[in-house]
């Protein structure tokens, strides 16, 4: 895998140079008017003896293009990355601790706050690996609605990740676009579950709410439109000598590093290695929706942005399919150990009425066992990994968060770059500070 | 499944101790000596091929005579598999909190393994660079998702912040990363000693 890459870009644009890299101001004008770039002189440093002293250089916690508060000491060679060494955990909450003193539905809301861009899908993903743990099966309209979730979810992340991309890396433009459509899809979810950023839409064994009436128009307006702005950012962003200039060649993972360094999600796809969660290990019946995994071929900045794009457009094809297919039926599981039974139920029938009072008052309870189930968010392998030891609270909830992999290959990536290319690696890796530190 | 599990225990008689699998995920019981040897076999061997660590974990129950269990989660992208490798560390105050680090297997296992001794207390020998990852180096308190930890901390809100206002600001940064000589004796022991050794940390 080589670094060395050409891409076409546009006419009109600064664009590249004949080695494809992007062409830098000229230094020096000849009297002819052509131009020429001088040579550092190198012989200063060599004929003075001079040792060039390191200088370390501190980009965070509080530096907006770290996305959160993310600490990272650089150590610089004049303007070159030596060495990276970041620092995490200011966001530090105890989730995972705070899990095992709460019923499974109780951690649901937790599990919006980790991933804050991707917290409908968070809790798709938490009630999967429950409803593993419970040993249930979930309606087929809840098995439908949650691939909508799940997809809505990546669409929000991948654009929130465009927007403060482009942003880190001196375009404005595509980032209102961008969140333009993020506010759409927030519509939907506050039309469904009453929430935009804290959906806590699922239950084990269902969801919170149904659709209401109205909503699937809503979606297949949003699906008829959405691929209008993201064509359009395509056309700003891929051919853009800038863009292109700014992205190529910068923290490049090849295929074998990036799996031995557990990264996942289009960072691993973006180096060429085809996995992706939904389709290696399927969960919702994703095996039977027709969608690709986009994947890149050199690994770099540029090749994630690539393949995020191309998932914005698969999302919106499962989405499609999702919405032809969602069947009528009940929403929630009727298996009353574990889901509510209807209110009016509980009032009339002493079945219903035992089974609430257990389930409020002490919790469902899933037998002896642990279950690990991953689903695929929008940056990677998600994981939820529980414990019970039969009692209604897990012994262990355990999150694979995949930005803490994707990010502890940092000091990797940087290496040997600039210090302004930090900040476009930075950006590439779609940090959320919140599920790496937890 | 069953031909995996065959194989496994074929190469490593006594290392494997059980094989259950739960709601169909397989988990392999090993032993601690042998886990090293054992990942680097699953990750080597043309027939298994777990090049991808998902995940490294630990759990301690509630019941305080069952052992603290460490887990590794892996997978094998080439042939689709997931299998979890658990190691058992029975609390009979004489088997220290110790396994082997699979760092030199799997690089994406630093951060990993950095967290589990940061919140367990599990040191993973051989381990390049095992310090505190979430939890600061200067914390004193104890690894917090071990169950003798209270939910809310060792020290009422109040003491917490007397404890935080009397700390030298300048001990969270280490010596290496910016100069802060006056800080240097609030450094923790095992700080001060790597630094007066040369040792430098990170990537």
């Amino acid at each position: 895998m080589s670094t060395k890459r050409t891409v076409d870009v546009a006419i009109g644009t600064s664009g590249l140079d004949e080695q494809g890299r992007p062409r830098r101001a000229p230094l020096t004008v000849n009297e002819g008017g052509t131009v020429t770039t001088l040579e550092p002189p190198p012989a200063l440093e060599d004929a003075l003896e001079l040792e060039g002293e390191h200088m370390l250089i501190n980009i965070g916690p509080q530096h907006p293009a770290t996305h959160g508060v993310l600490r990272l000491v650089l150590e610089l060679d004049g303007e070159t990355v030596v060495r990276c060494i970041p620092h995490i955990g200011y966001l530090h909450c105890g989730f995972e601790k705070i899990g095992e003193y709460r019923q499974y539905n109780q951690v649901i809301p937790w599990t919006d706050r980790e991933d804050y861009l991707n917290s409908i899908g968070n809790n798709v993903a938490f009630a999967l690996g429950a409803e593993r743990l419970f040993g249930i099966e979930i309606t087929p309209r809840c098995t439908v609605l949650r691939v909508i979730a799940m997809e809505l979810s990546r669409i929000i992340s991948h654009l929130v990740w465009l927007g403060t991309t482009c942003i880190d890396i001196g375009a404005f433009t595509p980032f209102l676009w961008a969140f333009e459509q993020r506010e759409r899809v927030y519509e939907l979810l506050e039309r469904w579950v009453g929430a935009r950023l804290t959906t806590s839409a699922t239950r084990v064994g269902g969801m919170a709410a149904d659709i209401p009436a109205g909503w699937m128009d809503q979606l297949q307006h949003f699906i008829k439109t959405f691929p209008k702005t993201v064509d359009e950012i395509d056309r700003v962003l891929t051919t853009n000598g800038i863009w292109v200039g700014r992205t190529v060649g910068l923290g490049v993972m090849s295929a074998d590093e990036a799996v031995n360094y557990g990264l996942s999600g289009p960072m691993l796809r973006a180096s060429g290695v085809a996995f992706d969660v939904r389709r290696d290990f399927p969960y919702l019946d994703y095996e039977t929706y027709d969608f690709e995994v986009p994947v890149g071929t050199h690994g770099d900045v540029y090749d994630r942005y690539l393949v995020r794009m191309e998932e914005l457009r698969q999302s919106t094809r499962i989405l499609a399919q999702a919405a032809a297919r969602l069947p009528e039926g009940p929403v929630n599981s009727d298996d009353h150990r574990v889901v509510l039974p209807p209110k009016s139920k509980a009032m009339s029938d002493m079945e219903s009425m035992i089974h609430h009072f257990k389930q409020v008052m002490e919790g469902p309870r899933p037998p002896l066992g642990e279950s690990y189930v991953a689903v695929e968010s929008p940056k990677g392998e998600k994981g939820y990994y529980m414990v019970s030891d039969g009692t209604a609270k897990p012994v262990r909830w355990r999150i694979r968060p995949p930005s803490f992999l994707n990010l502890s290959a940092i000091g990797k990536m940087v290496e040997g770059h600039m210090l302004s290319d930090v900040i476009a690696i930075n950006a590439s890796i779609d940090i959320v500070m919140g599920e790496i530190d937890r | 499944m069953a031909a995996r599990r065959t194989a496994l225990r074929a190469r490593f008689q006594g290392g494997v101790t059980r094989v259950e699998v739960i709601w169909g995920e397989t988990t392999v019981y090993v032993d601690r000596t042998r886990l090293f040897d054992i990942v680097q076999w699953l990750h080597d061997d043309p027939s298994q091929r777990y090049d991808y660590l998902s995940d490294v974990t630990a759990v301690e129950y509630r019941d305080p005579e069952q052992p603290i269990e460490v887990v590794w989660h892996l997978r094998s992208l080439p042939y689709r598999r997931f299998l979890r490798v658990k190691v058992e560390l029975p609390r009979d105050g004489k088997t220290p909190l110790e396994v082997p680090s699979v760092w030199s297997v799997y690089k994406g296992a630093d951060w990993l393994e950095r967290e589990c001794y940061d919140m367990f207390g599990i040191r993973f020998v051989g381990h390049p660079d095992l310090r505190r990852i979430l939890m600061w180096e200067q914390y004193h308190e104890g690894f917090p998702l071990r169950k003798d930890f209270p939910l809310r901390g060792r020290f009422s809100r109040a003491e917490q912040l007397r404890q935080a206002l009397a700390a030298n600001p300048e001990a969270r940064y280490s010596m290496e990363e910016l100069t802060v000589a006056q800080a240097f004796e609030d450094l923790p022991e095992a700080m001060r000693a790597r630094l007066k050794s040369g040792e430098r940390t990170g990537e």
